[in-house]
């Protein structure tokens, strides 16, 4: 059922009709790739290329998105791409801005800014990559990191990471008679980035595509590092239909079990508006696979901390306050 | 040509790095490469060099940096030593399968347990099929001389790939040692401006890193393992070309008074220097002796080795790590591999020596080549000097 | 010459596996994956262009009118654009009829 229909005033007042018109029609990431169909982290690649423009370099960390776009002898991606492993994506982000920094510097390469953009999936990102992602982050370089939360490690066959939400059913946190599912709350990676002191941190998901793509504009535009932190759905680990994609992202708002926001040096700000009255939590849990063998009673645990955790957000977006004038100054 | 100096030989090699005006450094500090780390970031720091120097947070990132850095066409340096090397293991393959021509300067140390931030060889030797072209110094000289080679080897556009130049920890990292530091007209003049077969900007669009399904990837192994064994070529011209211009001669495998000898000596690194001393007090008590030293390990000297070998009855290999329930220390097993098919070779002893710091006199050199002579080694392999 | 699929020989391999054709993957058609298909109602249609941002293929044109329409050798009938087309414009039918 698509909750846009059900719900249409909160499309319209937060989706502009034709606002889909207006965005650029050039695709860097282009048709052939071989994601699953209805893949949310294909198609949140697909927009954040778009918003990121030409001047941009990727580097990718081994996962889905990695392999179903670089099949030797051919490449889904129309920037420059780079691979090297699973842990180090936001290592070898850096290293590619140093590179272009230092070339244009020392008048090697053209004179303008071309931005690096280091992508990951949860796996790579949270868990892994973690390490890499801190120290990339807390050095100041003038990067963009993306990771695309499609909450397991899909690529290697839906294993538990640490973006898996509590209980969800994977293939290393079954479902099983004893324990069911994942043991342990998510991570809230966006709040250790905000930890970082980073000038700009988001949240986004495709499901509201001029949202996310704005936030990557306004990533572009930092001197420095920032992070979005993409939510994207998964039909094949979620056990979702892939008619459902977008739904699900605008289900994980509307509960506010993924709410949207940015940090901006510090200050907190909402992006999307979400229902004065917030879904309850079974209505994005019960179109999935992976949350089946929840009971009333697991669902109702779920819906407090989504509470307390909203509350917390909130009370953020109320009292925090830019440091914007407290930067660290960003050396060399 | 050159100016002589007293100097510390890691401090030294950082300067090398800095004669060849690297843009990008990433390194982690790790003892004892620590003062090649420092001193690097002290010449971007102080202007000597326009670069990026890159404060890693672990060496597997050092790695990816340089790699990510090298993929954007900037010339990259790094260095490591013994457990950063392996931390950086997963990440070594690829920048070779990469093609991207990363120096790293190696200060040689044993890997845990027990921890031990002494010199032996058992941090490169487990790495050493990753691809990477190594050059092993005997002293300050080298190392300095070499470091600036490899950045000319591994840029030329018939070799392209990462070369990395192996010291020994302590023994040569924090020796004072007289040296001829080129001058930066000379290091321009023999190192050539880095142009990039490929790179990573938006004028020219490249996708680096792709997958390679069973139909591809053997193929692209293949053509890792010509461009590596090839490089022999380039390595020898640019060795060449650096006699020309600096004087000083360079060989994969440095013959020492072997041209009568029945037995040989063979070391790597820095003990090369002691084993020559040996092989001076055993001609003077009339043993025909001589020794080799491998400079260059990766690709393996095959011809060179068949060369030098000739005549020698003995040829007894050093080693500097264990092969844990292997044929042997790593160099004996691929020397004498290396010479199974030749007509006439010599018998091919193997002493494990200097493991985690532990000192090798001159006597113990010549203790070894005495030994070996009456062709007294019960065992396949002896680990030199063990109690018990 | 119509290029060549795999390089035959190793000596064909670009060195480090690096692909200088962005985009290239459009040369595989993931058409052939698909058991639904779109089908626009162009009556229906609004033309706001939801069906063209939510395509993960980004498989889905404009055309000189303003309707949309998907380039079939790259729809894999997802059923995103169908679900998604908030006027009902779009159904999706099975490949067969
Ligand atoms: C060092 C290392 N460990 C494990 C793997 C296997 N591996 C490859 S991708 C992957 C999971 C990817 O998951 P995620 O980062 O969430 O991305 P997704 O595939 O879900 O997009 C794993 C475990 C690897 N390639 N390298
Ligand atoms: S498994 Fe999930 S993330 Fe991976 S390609 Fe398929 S839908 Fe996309
Ligand atoms: S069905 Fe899916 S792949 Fe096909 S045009 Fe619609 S959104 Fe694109």
């Amino acid at each position: 059922m698509n909750t846009a229909m059900k719900n249409p005033k909160s499309i319209i007042e937060n989706f502009e009709i034709y606002a889909p018109k207006l965005v650029s029609k050039e695709e860097f990431f282009v048709g052939g790739h071989r994601a699953c169909q209805g893949c949310g982290e294909a198609l949140a690649i697909r927009l954040m290329c778009k918003a990121l423009g030409k001047d941009t370099v990727i580097t990718n960390a081994t996962g889905c998105m990695e392999v179903i776009s670089s099949l030797y002898p051919t490449t889904a991606w129309k920037l420059p791409w780079i691979h090297v492993a699973f842990p180090n994506s936001a290592a070898v982000g850096s290293g590619v801005e140093a590179g272009l920094t230092a070339l244009r510097r020392k008048g090697k390469v053209a004179d303008r800014r071309i931005k690096s953009v280091a992508i990951g999936g949860d796996g790579g990102t949270m868990d892994i990559g973690f390490q890499a992602l801190s120290g990339a982050m807390e050095r100041g370089h003038d990067m963009l990191y993306v990771c695309f939360d499609n909450e397991a490690y899909m690529n290697t066959g839906i294993q538990r990471s640490s973006g898996t939400p509590f209980l969800a059913a994977t293939t290393t946190a079954p479902a099983g008679k004893k324990i069911p599912g994942n043991q342990v709350w998510k991570k809230n990676l966006a709040e250790i980035m905000v930890a970082h002191n980073l000038p700009y941190v988001a949240t986004a998901t495709p499901s509201y595509p001029i949202d996310f793509m704005n936030k990557v504009k306004k990533a572009r535009q930092v001197k420095g590092p920032s992070y979005i932190h993409c939510f994207v759905a998964c039909p094949t680990g979620w056990r979702s239909t892939s008619e459902t994609c977008i739904k699900m992202g605008r289900l994980a708002l509307e509960t506010g079990i993924f709410p949207l926001y940015e940090v901006e040096d510090g200050k907190y700000r909402l992006t999307v508006e979400v229902p004065e009255k917030r879904r309850p939590v079974q209505d994005y849990l019960k179109g999935q696979g992976r949350f089946r063998h929840l009971t009333p009673d697991q669902i109702r645990v779920i819906q407090e901390r989504v509470d307390i955790e909203w509350e917390a957000l909130m009370i953020k977006v109320k009292h925090s306050k830019s440091r914007e004038s407290l930067r660290a100054p960003r050396g060399v | 040509m050159g100016k002589r100096v007293g100097m510390e030989v890691a401090i030294a090699s950082a300067e090398a790095a800095a004669l060849c005006k690297f843009d990008v450094a990433a390194v982690y500090p790790i003892t004892p490469q620590s003062h090649v780390a420092e001193h690097l970031s002290d010449i971007v720091h102080e202007g000597r060099v326009d670069a990026s120097f890159i404060t890693v947070e672990s060496e597997h990132s050092a790695l990816s940096a340089a790699i990510g850095a090298a993929g954007t066409g900037a010339r990259v340096v790094t260095a490591t030593s013994s457990q950063g090397l392996l931390y950086m293991s997963e990440v070594l393959p690829i920048a070779s399968a990469m093609r991207l021509p990363i120096v790293m300067i190696i200060a040689n140390r044993a890997v845990s347990g027990p921890i031990n931030i002494w010199n032996d060889h058992s941090d490169i030797m487990p790495m050493r099929d990753t691809g990477w072209i190594s050059f092993f110094a005997d002293n300050g000289q080298e190392v300095v001389d070499m470091t600036i080679q490899a950045f000319k080897v591994g840029e030329d556009r018939r070799v392209m790939l990462p070369v990395n130049v192996n010291m020994d920890g302590f023994q040569l990292t924090h020796m004072v040692e007289p040296i001829i530091m080129p001058e930066q007209e000379e290091v321009d003049r023999f190192l050539p401006a880095y142009v990039p077969y490929a790179a990573l900007h938006p004028d020219n669009i490249v996708s680096m890193g792709t997958l390679g399904m069973p139909e591809i990837y053997a193929e692209a192994q293949k053509s890792k393992d010509v461009a590596l064994v090839n490089s022999i070529k380039v390595v020898k011209e640019v060795w060449k070309d650096w006699e020309k211009q600096f004087g000083r001669k360079y060989e994969p495998i440095q013959s020492y008074r072997t041209e009568d000898a029945d037995i040989a000596l063979l070391t790597m690194g820095s003990m090369g220097e002691t084993a020559e001393i040996a092989v001076d007090e055993l001609r003077e008590q009339g043993v025909k002796v001589g020794l080799l030293k491998i400079k260059l390990w990766r690709p393996f000297p095959f011809d060179e080795l068949k060369k030098a070998i000739k005549g020698i009855k003995v040829l007894v290999v050093t080693d500097r790590a264990i092969s844990f329930g292997g044929p042997g220390g790593p160099v004996f097993s691929e020397i004498r591999s290396a010479l199974y098919d030749q007509p006439k070779r010599p018998k091919v002893v193997n002493y494990i020596i200097g493991l985690g710091g532990r000192d090798v006199t001159v006597e113990g050199f010549m203790d070894m080549v005495r030994r070996a002579a009456k062709g007294k080694l019960s065992e396949r392999y002896e680990i030199y000097g063990v109690r018990g | 010459m119509t290029e060549k699929k795999w390089p035959e020989t190793w000596q064909e391999v670009n060195p480090g596996c690096m692909v200088f054709r962005p985009g290239s993957a459009s040369e595989y058609h993931t058409g052939s994956w698909r058991a639904k298909r779109p089908i626009w109602d162009n009556a229906k249609c609004i033309k706001c262009g939801v069906c063209y941002i939510y395509c993960p293929e980004g498989c889905i044109n404009e055309d000189k009118d303003g309707f949309f329409q998907a380039n079939l050798d790259y729809c894999k009938g997802c059923g995103i654009c169908a679900h998604e087309c908030w006027p009902k414009a779009i159904v999706m039918v099975n490949e067969e009829d």
